[in-house]
């Protein structure tokens, strides 16, 4: 029996020795073999990847996503597509696929969760569906020893906090900002406050994200919690880049920045 | 008592966990006013002197006439109601409890504009901040719209993505609330969304069908044949639906948009689509294979929409409603004549429920009387009905 996503997720804090950095490619942006690749060099310097599967009506995220995931569609990326990105990540870190509820239920959860795991991923984040409504998805996930990865949000209450905390596997996303991906975030009290308390409701490891930038922002939230996702600043460098050959430099000398900075 | 949030399998609360609380606190505030004395004083007072009910229900006797309809043709005039649309009785309602809850801004989205001015318009009365979203696409085509809507002091606000419509105007309006949840209420214009915003709007709007159903049994002494009306996200149907559900004998037909005809575009959810989760709650929609949301058409921005509410999903499956469409081309020459006939410039979106009438009059003849919705008036379509139908201001 092969190990299951929760475990390889749960493994990779256990080993990383430092808070883990989970950067996210959104799948086929800026096109297919250039995502695979961007994934690749983020490998050498990440402790899980997150990967995106473009949705048309993306309602967690800003422009910056938005664009790229438009951009994928557009090109005519479909989510096999991406789930098959997961291959050239098996033995490396653990991915966990980031996509909306809809794409998941097209064909039914459960195709949808043996055909990631057949790609070997580890465990899934869906932004529009909250605990309560998650019940099926997580029981179809679990079949298919895919973690179901819950969020927890500012406005998330103890009590809730504690029901996300019940059902949770591998870790929780937790979002820095009362607002939607891209944004920028600040180190504050109540973002120290909101990691405590999610750390007091909830076993298993905490990672947080959203509006987070710098090497400097990401140092201080490994201070507060396991771990730290960076997405739509990698989306915004590799955008900026002037030609595919930059972008690789940039992503590449991003992720060691980011995990120089976890390191210290 | 509680509220619904689901209908059969349909509906939930398919949003980021941010806006849960907001959602909860809805819940439980509309539970509380529902049957508050207060409450409902306040909204019934406002529903009378300042939206204009109850509206009228009219025969539209050249209709019934051209179209050999003989047991009636009436109209529940939504057209009559302050702003020109049934929009506002949910609007209002919403706008007297967000001030309940403390929230000090409203946002909306809008497609035809007509739901943003009706929000725009309680918001000024009570001296709320309110921003609209609004595609582009839909700026263009509902330009008097958009200007009534700066004019009310709202702030409008353009949106790019998509294809500048309904569905990206939603979007974009659930961003702003997930990002400014705890200051802002936001008004969904139709029965649609997560829980328990369609249940919430269908009873605001059930003032029509409870109106109307006492007024047929006062003029005709008896209940309509068949209750039609157009569907967009489903918030004029349900709410008329909603006096006649009970009544076995009454035919319940929504119509929706047919737009270019059945190998085109359109915006027929129910008929064409199938279960799915858009903004916030699973209905039929339409989509390709991986689940990404397609962009609907029709002439009418109120009707151009992929989804529809829950509930509607629900009445369909049960088979309590029929759901039909009507095209761009049949609700064009239905607004013409409805404006010919009847001296009343329908709303493009209601012209798709008398395109219907009238094309398959054949079928209602004989069945007892004909209720339609009158949801809105043309006003604001003038611009582009003119242009499709080559009527303008020049010499
Ligand atoms: C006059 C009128 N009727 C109908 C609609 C469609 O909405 P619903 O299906 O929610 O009634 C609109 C929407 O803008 C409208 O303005």
């Amino acid at each position: 029996m092969p190990d299951t996503g929760a475990a390889r997720l749960e493994r990779a804090f256990r080993e990383a020795g430092r808070p883990l950095f989970v950067p996210y490619v959104m799948g086929g942006y800026p096109d297919l073999e250039a995502s695979r690749r961007h994934v690749q060099l983020l490998a050498r310097h990440a402790d899980i990847i997150e990967l995106g599967i473009p949705f048309s009506d993306p309602l967690a995220d800003g422009p910056t996503i938005q664009a790229a995931g438009q951009a994928a569609l557009d090109a005519g990326i479909r989510p096999s597509d991406v789930l098959a990105i997961a291959d050239d990540l098996r033995g490396g870190p653990p991915v966990v696929v980031m996509t909306y509820f809809n794409t998941v239920i097209a064909h039914g959860a459960a195709e949808f969760m043996a055909e990631a795991a057949s790609h070997g991923v580890a465990g899934l984040i869906i932004p529009d569906l909250p605990v309560d409504e998650a019940a099926d998805v997580r029981a179809a996930a679990r079949a298919a020893g895919v973690a179901l990865i819950a969020l927890a949000a500012p406005t998330t209450d103890d009590a809730r906090m504690q029901q996300i905390g019940a059902e949770a596997e591998g870790f929780v996303y937790l979002v820095a900002v009362t607002g939607v991906t891209g944004g920028e975030m600040s180190m504050d009290d109540r973002l120290r406050a909101l990691a405590e308390r999610a750390r007091r409701h909830i076993p298993v490891p905490v990672v947080v994200g959203f509006g987070v930038r710098t090497p400097e922002q990401a140092a201080q939230i490994g201070q507060i919690a396991d771990g730290v996702v960076i997405a739509s600043e990698i989306i915004r460098r590799i955008g900026d880049a002037p030609d595919a050959g930059a972008a690789d430099a940039a992503v590449d000398a991003f992720g060691a920045g980011i995990a120089e900075a976890l390191a210290r | 008592m509680s509220v619904n949030m689901r209908f059969g399998p349909y509906g939930g609360r398919y949003v980021p966990e941010t806006v849960i609380g907001a959602l909860d606190e809805l819940t439980d505030a509309y539970e509380r006013y529902r049957d508050d004395p207060d409450f409902r004083s306040e909204l019934g007072v406002l529903l009378g002197h300042y939206v204009g009910r109850p509206t009228p229900l009219y025969r539209a006797r050249r209709l019934e006439e051209a179209w050999g309809l003989e047991d009636g043709l009436w109209f529940k005039r939504e057209d009559l109601c302050h702003t020109g649309a049934h929009k506002i009785n949910n609007a209002l309602g919403q706008v007297l409890l967000a001030r309940r809850m403390g929230k000090q801004r409203i946002i909306a989205e809008t497609g035809a504009g007509q739901h943003g001015v009706a929000t725009a318009t309680p918001s000024a009365l009570v001296g709320l901040g309110c921003r609209a979203y609004m595609g582009r696409t839909d700026m263009q085509r509902l330009r008097l719209n958009v200007i009534r809507m700066r004019m009310l002091g709202a702030e409008v606000t353009p949106v790019d993505s998509g294809s500048g419509t309904l569905k990206d105007a939603t979007s974009e309006a659930i961003r702003d609330w997930v990002t400014n949840v705890d200051t802002t209420h936001y008004i969904i214009g139709s029965a649609v969304g997560p829980a328990p915003y369609p249940e919430i709007v269908a009873e605001f709007q059930s003032v029509i069908g409870i109106e109307a159903r006492a007024q047929m049994l006062e003029e005709t002494g008896g209940l309509p044949g068949t209750v039609v009306a157009c569907v967009g996200g489903g918030s004029n149907a349900i709410g008329t639906f909603r006096g006649f559900i009970d009544d076995a004998g009454v035919a319940l037909v929504g119509v929706e948009a047919g737009g270019e005809g059945p190998a085109g575009r359109h915006g027929a959810s129910l008929a064409l689509g199938r279960p799915g989760v858009l903004h916030g709650s699973y209905s039929y929609l339409l989509q390709d294979d991986d689940g990404q949301v397609a962009e609907a058409h029709s002439v009418s921005a109120g009707l151009d929409y992929p989804g529809v509410g829950p509930e509607h999903s629900y009445l369909r499956d049960i088979g309590r409603v029929r759901y039909v469409d009507a095209t761009d081309e049949a609700a064009l020459s239905a607004f013409l004549e409805c404006s010919r006939r009847e001296g009343l410039i329908p709303a493009l979106e209601t012209s798709h429920a008398l395109a219907y009438v009238r094309d398959r009059a054949a079928e209602l003849r004989g069945g007892g009387p004909v209720l339609v919705c009158l949801s809105g008036r043309g006003d604001k379509d003038v611009d582009q009905a003119g242009a499709a139908l080559g009527i303008d201001a020049s010499a």
